[in-house]
């Protein structure tokens, strides 16, 4: 059974269609937790791409030899073993980055969106497709959380990437770390606004 | 009502530092505030005996050759008891030694103040069902609490299966960090070992449920799939390897996370019951109101980041 999407529409499926944090609302400790700045996002996001990526591949090249019973735990300790090399590589090269994401590199192991993936995808597609979808899930949760911390940055403390661009601090509200819910909830609602002005506009 | 107070009063008596009996003039001792030890005196003692800071050493246990510096000395004004101020804040879980010299090195006596186990135990529970909430003060388990908090059935099941299984993990995992991964320097399996015990902590409780109790299997079972893929329960063995917590420590840091993951569920589930009766405008229909309504728990719940009990 192989999927009749080009390599390209994977990829798009997973940043707009089913984009993991406002379309599928999964993973969103992180969402809520670390989203204070696009940097934070951006790490987190390559970490998220290679871990999904990687094991994507895994298990659809092993999907014929993974008794369906015990498919769960495979996928669990899938998952464990690349979070481990992310966890340590991260550690190793960028030990700054690393302290600031604290433990939510290694609770990629507990992401829901990736056991999902997995699951839903990986286990009936060939290496070819189950890559691009990771691809494409990877970069959307990525675009998902630096969308976040763009609001929350910009808003928070006038900056992008580090760079001072309003001159002045707009909403301290934003920082703080339970804005997090406000912000997630507010952009989510702000998609669903679009998305009904689109059906509107369709039907007149 | 009553009888919480009272259960409250009880662990209060409980854990209250027991009085070392200090044959001498001091009676009793105990930590003030972040800077403070208490001194009280058997009997009404002359004020430029003991108030003078200069008159006192004070020592961490561990460190008995680092003296603490003591900035001023407050006597009550029955000159039975002293309060010790610090120039910086102590380490209250350590335990200390203050000595009282009086100008005659003949009468000096010593004496040990430390916080109570038991108290120090019961503030690791309070902390990580309250203060540190796992769920609206660290967002961990949010895919979970979003999704099983639309009933309140659903979220005390989800609840109580989630503390369970997380006390059983927690207690396996430990034994597994500190006999197995330390000794034979295997730190770097942390995850992989963390998760594969909990995969099977489910497994068991599962198959153990369905033969035990089948009626409660019917009740809680479908919600312990669910489990695996949650962030909290990955999280207590990674944070009490982190912290080096010993058995009681880690059972308590367990209880209080199903705890305040319970709590957090039922809260919010409450609210989402009387939601569907509200008229909320279409684009903040369903999962944007609940994020706002938890910002506000999480809001509420960053008052409780002052507490300290013991």
């Amino acid at each position: 059974m192989a999927t009749d999407k080009t390599n390209l529409q994977l990829i798009a499926n997973g940043i707009l269609n089913e984009n993991p944090i406002f379309r599928l609302v999964l993973s969103m400790c992180p969402a809520v937790g670390i989203s204070t700045t696009v940097m934070n996002g951006f790490m987190l996001g390559i970490a998220v791409l290679f871990v999904q990526v990687f094991s994507s591949c895994t298990i659809s090249l092993f999907k014929n030899k993974i008794h369906p019973r015990i498919r769960i735990p495979t996928y669990t300790l899938t998952i464990a073993t690349w979070v481990t090399v992310i966890d340590m590589v991260l550690a190793a090269y960028l030990p700054e980055a690393y302290a600031k994401m604290g433990i939510f590199i290694k609770l990629i192991v507990a992401f829901a969106i990736i056991t999902m993936r997995l699951e839903m995808f990986a286990c009936k597609e060939t290496v070819n497709a189950s890559f691009f979808d990771g691809i494409g899930m990877g970069l959307g949760f990525m675009f998902g959380m630096m969308s976040l911390g763009f609001v929350r940055e910009l808003l928070g403390q006038g900056t992008i990437l580090g760079y001072d661009i309003l001159g002045f601090k707009p909403l301290l509200f934003f920082v703080l770390p339970f804005a997090g819910f406000f912000c997630v909830g507010l952009m989510m609602a702000f998609f669903n606004y679009i998305e009904l002005a689109y059906k509107r506009g369709k039907r007149a | 009502m009553r009888g919480i107070s009272l259960f409250l009063t009880v662990i209060f008596c409980l854990t209250q530092p027991l009085v070392a009996a200090a044959g001498g003039r001091i009676a009793g001792q105990h930590f003030g505030q972040a800077n403070e030890i208490v001194v009280s005196f058997a009997s009404p003692e002359a004020s430029d005996a003991v108030s003078n800071p200069a008159n006192y050493r004070v020592v961490e246990e561990q460190d008995p050759d680092i003296r603490l510096e003591v900035k001023a000395v407050r006597l009550s004004e029955d000159h039975t008891t002293a309060t010790l101020t610090f120039a910086s804040p102590l380490n209250q879980r350590l335990p200390h030694l203050v000595s009282l010299n009086a100008s005659t090195a003949a009468s000096s006596e010593s004496v040990r103040v430390s916080k109570s186990y038991l108290g120090y135990l019961f503030s690791i529970l309070i902390s990580a069902l309250l203060i540190n909430n796992f769920v609206f003060t660290k967002y961990l388990g949010l895919c979970v609490f979003f999704g099983t908090s639309k009933r309140k059935d659903t979220a005390k099941g989800m609840g109580v299966t989630f503390t369970m299984v997380m006390v059983v993990s927690a207690i396996m995992s430990w034994f597994f960090y500190q006999y197995i991964l330390k000794p034979f320097q295997l730190n770097f399996l942390q995850i992989v070992i963390f998760i594969g015990l909990v995969s099977l902590t489910v497994q068991a409780v599962d198959t153990v449920l369905r033969k035990v109790n089948p009626a409660l299997f019917n009740a809680f079972g479908v919600y312990l799939v669910l489990v695996i893929a949650n962030c909290v329960i990955i999280a207590v063995p990674l944070i009490l390897a982190d912290n080096e917590y010993n058995f009681l420590e880690s059972l308590m840091l367990a209880l209080g996370a199903g705890g305040g993951f319970l709590l957090a569920l039922y809260l919010m589930s409450s609210v989402r019951e009387r939601m569907e009766l509200a008229k909320i405008p279409p684009t903040f229909k369903g999962v944007p109101i609940a994020f706002i309504v938890a910002g506000q728990f999480a809001l509420a719940f960053l008052g409780f980041s002052g507490l300290t009990l013991f």
